[in-house]
């Protein structure tokens, strides 16, 4: 993993992996989400409404995996100084903020015909706000700074301490009252969702990975050469 | 055209159905469009930034040669 640490390393792995994982991004949503909206069955209780879990559920996954991922990145970038970590981190906060808006949205608009409202503030939909709000935040203080390794910091320290919202989010179904449906996929006992329904599920979610995967290798160049750009602003302006 | 509609109407749920669609669709493009836009537009300041260094450096090289 080290070697990849090296941003000239990472940027040039990168551009290989990029055509791979974008055929890929692409192919998995096309097939999931066509799937999944018209050959997958209704469900016996909700009807065609279902069909929002093709979005709904993979959107939702991804914003807590960005979050991990920057929460991660911003570590080495506080501990071991990688200087890929914050690049990292600033290239993902935005996809994250993007799949929480997401996530919220679908969910309230699946909530209002199953559960006969648009929004309960029970724990699982008051942490996912949470998250959205932490993005929102973590992207503020990146910016917050005239000298940009000092932004990086402090939104660092913010997303290593807000991660302790993503376990808070995982396990809101199981502890508190909620409308929220409990976990019904990676349980114990394995998952209670028909396969009719979990395969088309799984390829869009897999999709939604890649998608983030691409965005985040393009990203992450677009980052090295504002960094580049700095440096070379500042050199001329010596 | 009778099943067309059939399939649009998502059993009643249409409109929660289709928007939900359509609001990730807007975000996940809004995505890849800034993305690509933002991407672009520091590959051409780079560049731009580069000449600009490599014309003062060659002249001043032309006025020590002089």
């Amino acid at each position: 993993m080290h070697r990849f640490a090296n941003p000239g390393r990472f940027m040039r792995f990168g551009a290989a992996l990029l055509p791979w994982t974008t055929a890929g991004a692409i192919l998995c949503l096309a097939i999931g989400l066509v799937w999944g909206f018209v050959f997958a069955p209704p469900d016996y209780q909700q009807g065609e409404a279902v069909r929002i879990i093709y979005i709904h559920v993979p959107a939702a996954w991804m914003a807590m995996f960005i979050y991990t991922c920057i929460a991660l990145a911003s570590a080495s970038a506080l501990i071991w100084r990688h200087p890929l970590g914050d690049l990292i981190a600033r290239a993902s906060s935005p996809l994250g903020a993007g799949f929480a808006f997401i996530a919220l949205v679908t969910g309230s608009l699946w909530g209002r015909p199953m559960w006969g409202t648009y929004w309960v503030w029970d724990a699982r939909l008051t942490s996912m706000l949470i998250l959205f709000f932490l993005y929102l935040g973590h992207m503020a203080l990146l910016n917050a700074f005239d000298d940009q390794s000092r932004g990086n910091k402090a939104a660092a320290i913010l997303a290593i301490i807000g991660f302790i919202n993503v376990p808070i989010i995982k396990f809101s179904v199981d502890g508190w009252s909620t409308l929220h449906q409990g976990e019904s996929i990676f349980r114990m006992g394995g998952p209670t969702i028909d396969p009719s329904i979990l395969i088309p599920l799984m390829i869009s979610a897999l999709g939604f990975t890649l998608f983030f995967i691409s965005l985040l290798l393009i990203r992450v160049r677009s980052e090295f050469l504002a960094a580049r750009l700095r440096a070379v602003a500042a050199a001329a302006g010596r | 055209m009778d099943r067309i509609e059939t399939y649009l109407a998502m059993g009643g749920y249409w409109a929660y159905v289709w928007s939900a669609l359509a609001v990730t669709a807007a975000v996940m493009i809004g995505q890849v469009v800034t993305t690509l836009r933002t991407l672009r537009r520091r590959e051409t300041a780079l560049a731009e930034l580069e000449a600009r260094r490599q014309r003062r450096r060659a002249s001043i090289g032309e006025q020590a040669a002089r």
